[in-house]
């Protein structure tokens, strides 16, 4: 995998993870051209695109898009798994997570994705271990949990 | 204020990010950040200490900032300070700055460096895990040559824990990656593919993507793991669907632990050993017949995971390429998604049975979907899959369906997206010509294909259509109707007008029969279009006009009025006015006789790979790899061949000295490749489309192209095509040789079952000893692979050594056979000697079969330093002052073989005056031996 993004049907950034150096400039260029192919394209499509030299999988939770950028050799359809992997945890780590959890804890929605996904593969694959290892770190000091407009991403797809 | 927070919660970053939210423009925003800018720099420069959790909360507060999208020049030194933290959050926090704003700060970097090295000894775990994912997410050269020796040895140590291999193998793959050279091959590669074997899942899964990579640079290293991977997904395979517990995903057991595994193989071609395949096609049957049977569960996940397997699996029966019975199931499977309601399978199947039609053995199995293809590419809604419709209707096309596939491909292309025109239009031309059997079939495609999509028709396209008419006197009665015809439409596309400008000029006289189409109809109709067009096409249609002229005595009168007239005599472009003034002058001056001959029916274009072919691989850009001393011989070699190169409207312009030709190198590469990519099935390649013997192109037919480019010079690029290059360096001493080949892979795919052959036609087996070692079996793509062959020359010979190369791209065997350019004159020894002694010897060899000579047309210009130098290639010594003529070259050496030694010598006059025009030259050897100079004489006279 060359990098993943996920941005909200604004076309804000809200995560991005890039596997390949690259320069800060053409990272954000990337993003933009990305994010508005991706944006364009009408519900129902195929999740699947042809983009420059890369294959893209992507696919919407919510209001959230999650993107991945693959090799040519690469699997599309266990990537679109990957994403819902990624999901799955973010869902079990906050309790039906929604967008403003990944904006407010964005660098825990890093570290979720780095004990799953390191170097753009696959490391961990269980998501008891992937959870366990997150918890392990975490000094839980839960705080308090006030959902405002709490949409849930996964409430659609996972129930 | 939102508290949605989690762990051990920052609430001074949460009330940031929240007021960042509640900013009512851009400028709010960046006044917000720039207030917190400042507030962060003065909390760091304090003179208060900060304590660590302050540290912290700055420190991620600045990175939110920065993934917004804003520069940050500063906190790098805090970020490190955090590494060193024994507080877990506060180094995590650290790291995590550190992976996303890389800094190149060498002090910086030693610190890093310390600090990563510290927590990599620490013997805690979770410290290890952090410290490899910073390496795996910065990935930088300086990491790797930091760590690139440490981390194997933390990869296989017996008592690491299993979360820290995870890391580890995934880490070095990192670094491999980028610095390849850094990581060193060891003892510890062949414990790594142990780890196939490991108990642990999770291990296993990140370790095989290390392995994967490894295999593909260094597949003889790791060819063990074949044999484990078959064993390990066999086991996955037949396990139940709980048994592999929290790795059973939906109700399938590891799917990405069995589609790595897959991936994995198709590194290595098929297992030899008998049991290790026979259990592996066993595997590949269950994978086929789990996708035939009910759903375990309704969810797309489920059925996601499953057929990413059955994918996977596909890609390695057509990678193998070898097993009939697997594919044609491979084939009615991918049949089936075809019409499945999920648009992502569609889609899938579609590419996949792209690769498949390339496979003699699914060939036909795939063109039995061709009525579901066809709908798709009408009823899809999403132009990213109905693109791989037409992939796929490309792909399958051979003589038995062209027509009816070009015709799809005409009407799609009527609502096609703008986005894929261009590429559409040249794969619809292509297809018609290669699969022509009648030409005005042909004519009428490429004719509609200008009047649906004009724009998008390139140069070349119209370029080919008209070297094809030009090439086959059958079709031209029949193009010329086609165009008047076509002409008539009120509005035309321009490119409609240049077609029909040339062939009317060329051909308009096979048509002036008719009274409908006169010669001044025909004129007339032309030049009504003349004042819409473009400079370019004007240029062209005033070339036509003269032709006319020539073609059509009565037509001269009109076509000097419009000539004279000021907007052509005078016309500020100056290409056209030169065009009027020549035209003019020379229609008035010239007699008949003279017009005839200047303006002559076009001769055959020469035989040659399509350039629309080109321009397709263009467009999909393969990427050459450089090779700085290659690239010199490439560019002597089309300077060479230049010279024969010529469009239609710079060979058409009657002046064409004084032509700046928009179209100076139409033809595109100029390598006749005997191999087509695209479908190599069909055996024939766009260059048959000429030749006299019709279908069922030579596959392997030998490729002596680059074979006279090599006489007088020892490298450069003997073969290209769109997959291979190869180039050449060679020396010799005495009567032995070292060649040089280096194969260079242009695409981005491995080649599998990679190998050369020297096979010697006729006596050479006796005369010419080539020895060689094999070629690893797989190229890397975009790698280059080099081998060695030594030569010894036993006797003169006059035959070439064949070099024939086989290997697997994609599916489909390439087969190449090129001639080695080993000449008798590359074991020449230069002799220099006086003039009284090379005339004494000279007269010596007087008797007729010791003399060879050849007298022949220059085909290229007679520049002396051209000449000697080509001279010199040859290897004999270039004698000064001795021929009385000083226009006369005269050369000796001694061709050294092993049985004997053959003294020759050589004389070459040119006569640039020969007739006008015609610049001759007279070439004669003489040498002890007639075979010898009989085979010199031939291979020199081609060089001239």
């Amino acid at each position: 995998m060359r990098f993943m993004l996920l941005f909200s049907r604004q076309g804000k950034l809200r995560l991005q993870k890039w596997y390949v150096p690259l320069g800060d400039q053409e990272k954000r260029r990337l993003g933009r051209e990305l994010v508005q192919t991706i944006l364009g394209r009408k519900a129902k499509m195929c999740s699947f695109l042809e983009w420059r030299d890369l294959k893209v999988v992507y696919k919407r939770y919510a209001s959230l898009y999650f993107c991945c950028a693959i090799e040519e050799q690469d699997n599309e359809l266990i990537t679109l798994e990957v994403i819902h992997r990624y999901v799955e945890l973010l869902d079990k780590y906050f309790g039906s997570v929604c967008e403003l959890d990944i904006i407010f804890n964005f660098e825990k929605a890093y570290f979720i994705l780095d004990e799953f996904l390191l170097g753009g593969e696959a490391q961990e694959t269980s998501k008891k271990s992937v959870l366990k290892a997150i918890e392990q770190a975490d000094q839980l000091q839960e705080v308090r949990a006030v959902s405002i407009e709490d949409l849930s991403l996964t409430a659609v797809v996972l129930s | 204020m939102p508290a949605v927070s989690k762990g051990d919660g920052m609430r001074g970053l949460a009330v940031f990010i929240s007021d960042i939210r509640n900013c009512k423009s851009k400028e709010a925003e960046i006044k917000r950040i720039n207030k917190e800018l400042a507030n962060i720099r003065s909390k760091f420069k304090g003179d208060k200490a900060l304590d660590g959790y302050s540290k912290k909360k700055y420190v991620c507060k600045l990175l939110f900032i920065f993934l917004l999208g804003h520069d940050i020049d500063f906190g790098h030194m805090e970020a490190v300070n955090l590494l060193s933290s024994n507080k877990y959050t506060e180094k995590q926090i650290g790291y995590l700055f550190i992976s996303v704003l890389v800094n190149s700060n060498s002090e910086l970097i030693r610190l890093i460096n310390n600090a990563i090295k510290n927590d990599l000894s620490s013997r805690n775990p979770t410290f290890m895990c952090l410290a490899l994912h910073c390496i795996a997410n910065v990935g930088s050269r300086e990491m790797a040559e930091a760590f690139a020796g440490e981390i194997p040895r933390i990869l296989v140590a017996g008592d690491t824990m299993d979360s820290v291999k995870q890391s580890a193998a995934l880490c070095l793959l990192r670094l491999y990656k980028a610095s390849p050279d850094l990581v060193l091959m060891g003892e510890w590669t062949s414990r790594v593919v142990h780890l196939l074997n490991d108990q642990h899942m999770g291990v296993v899964t990140a370790a095989i993507s290390l392995i994967t990579c490894l295999s593909q640079k260094n597949p003889d290293e790791f060819k063990t793991c074949v044999s484990l991977a078959v064993s390990r997904l066999s086991r996955i395979v037949s396990s139940a669907s709980t048994d592999l517990q929290d790795y059973t995903y939906y109700f399938v057991p590891a799917p990405w632990l069995s589609c790595k595994l897959l991936r994995l193989l198709q590194c290595y071609p098929p297992p030899e050993d008998g049991a290790v395949k026979g259990r592996l096609v066993e595997c590949l049957e269950t994978i086929l017949n789990k996708a035939q049977e009910p759903p375990k569960s309704k969810k797309v996940q489920h059925s996601n995971a499953k057929n990413a397997i059955l994918f996977e699996a596909i890609s390695l029966i057509i990678h193998y390429d070898s097993e009939p019975n697997l594919l044609v199931r491979a084939c009615n499977q991918l049949g089936q998604f075809l019409q499945h309601r999920e648009t992502n399978l569609r889609y899938l199947a579609l590419e996949s049975m792209c690769t498949l039609a390339s496979s003699e053995f699914s060939h036909e199995a795939v063109k039995t979907h061709i009525e579901t293809v066809i709908n798709a590419l009408k009823t899809e809604r999403d132009v990213s899959v109905r693109q791989r419709a037409a992939d796929l209707l490309y792909a399958m096309c051979d003589r038995s369906n062209a027509k009816q596939i070009v015709a799809e491909m005409l009407s799609y292309l009527e609502t096609a997206d703008y986005s894929i025109r261009e590429e559409m239009v040249l794969k619809v031309a292509i297809l018609a010509e290669k699969y022509a059997v009648d030409y005005s079939w042909y004519v009428d495609t490429i004719l509609n294909l200008i009047r649906i999509a004009g724009d998008y028709v390139s140069e070349e396209v119209w370029y080919r259509v008209i070297q094809i008419v030009i090439n086959r006197d059958d079709v031209q009665g029949y193009a010329a109707k086609t165009v008047f015809e076509a002409l008539q439409a009120p509005a035309c596309h321009e490119n409609m007008v240049k077609v029909g400008g040339y062939i009317l000029g060329e051909f308009g006289n096979l048509i002036a029969g008719d009274p409908r189409s006169s010669p001044l109809v025909q004129f007339n109709l032309l030049h009504s279009k003349f004042h819409l067009c473009s400079v370019p096409t004007r240029a062209l249609l005033l070339s036509a006009y003269i032709k006319f002229i020539n073609l059509f005595p009565e037509t001269k009168a009109t076509i000097q009025e419009v000539l004279r007239s000021d907007s052509q005599i005078r016309n500020s472009d100056v290409e056209l006015q030169q065009r009027a003034v020549e035209y003019l002058k020379l229609s008035s001056i010239a007699s008949t006789d003279v017009l005839a001959t200047v303006l002559e029916e076009m001769p055959p274009f020469p035989e040659r790979e399509s350039s629309i072919l080109a321009k397709l691989k263009k467009k999909k850009g393969p990427g050459v790899v450089p090779v700085s001393e290659l690239e010199d011989g490439k560019r002597e070699g089309g300077e060479l061949n230049g010279g024969g190169d010529r469009g239609p409207d710079s060979a058409m312009s009657a002046s064409n000295a004084s032509t700046p030709s928009p179209s100076a190198d139409l033809l595109g590469l100029r390598s006749a490749a005997p191999v087509s990519a695209a479908a190599p099935s069909a055996g024939s390649l766009l260059v048959d489309v000429f030749s006299e013997s019709g279908a069922g192109g030579p596959a392997a037919a030998v490729n002596d192209d680059g074979f006279l480019r090599f006489v007088c010079k020892n490298n450069g690029v003997l073969f290209e095509n769109q997959l291979l290059q190869i180039g050449i360096k060679s020396e010799y001493r005495q009567n032995l040789g070292r060649m040089y080949l280096f194969y260079g892979n242009k695409t981005s795919v491995q080649f599998a079952s990679f190998s050369t052959t020297v096979s010697y036609p006729g006596e050479l087996q006796s005369q010419l000893n080539v020895q060689t070692k094999p070629v690893e079996p797989l190229v890397e793509g975009g790698a280059q692979v080099q081998q060695v062959l030594n030569i010894e020359c036993i006797t003169d010979f006059s035959e070439a050594p064949q070099l024939n190369i086989k290997f697997r791209y994609g599916g489909a065997l390439q087969n190449i056979t090129l001639k080695l350019p080993v000449t008798i004159n590359k074991f020449f020894q230069p002799t220099e000697m006086a003039a009284t002694d090379f005339f004494q010897r000279w007269k010596q060899l007087s008797q007729p079969q010791q003399e060879a000579q050849k007298i022949f047309k220059a085909n290229h210009g007679m520049d002396t330093e051209v000449l000697k130098a080509k001279l010199l290639g040859l290897g004999t010594a270039l004698l000064e002052n001795v021929d009385p003529n000083p226009e006369n070259y005269v050369c000796a050496g001694v061709v050294q073989t092993k049985s004997q030694q053959v003294g020759v010598l050589l004389r070459l006059e040119p006569n640039a005056q020969a007739q006008p025009g015609v610049q001759m030259y007279r070439l004669t050897l003489r040498s002890s031996k007639d075979t010898v100079s009989k085979r010199l004489c031939d291979l020199l006279a081609e060089q001239f």
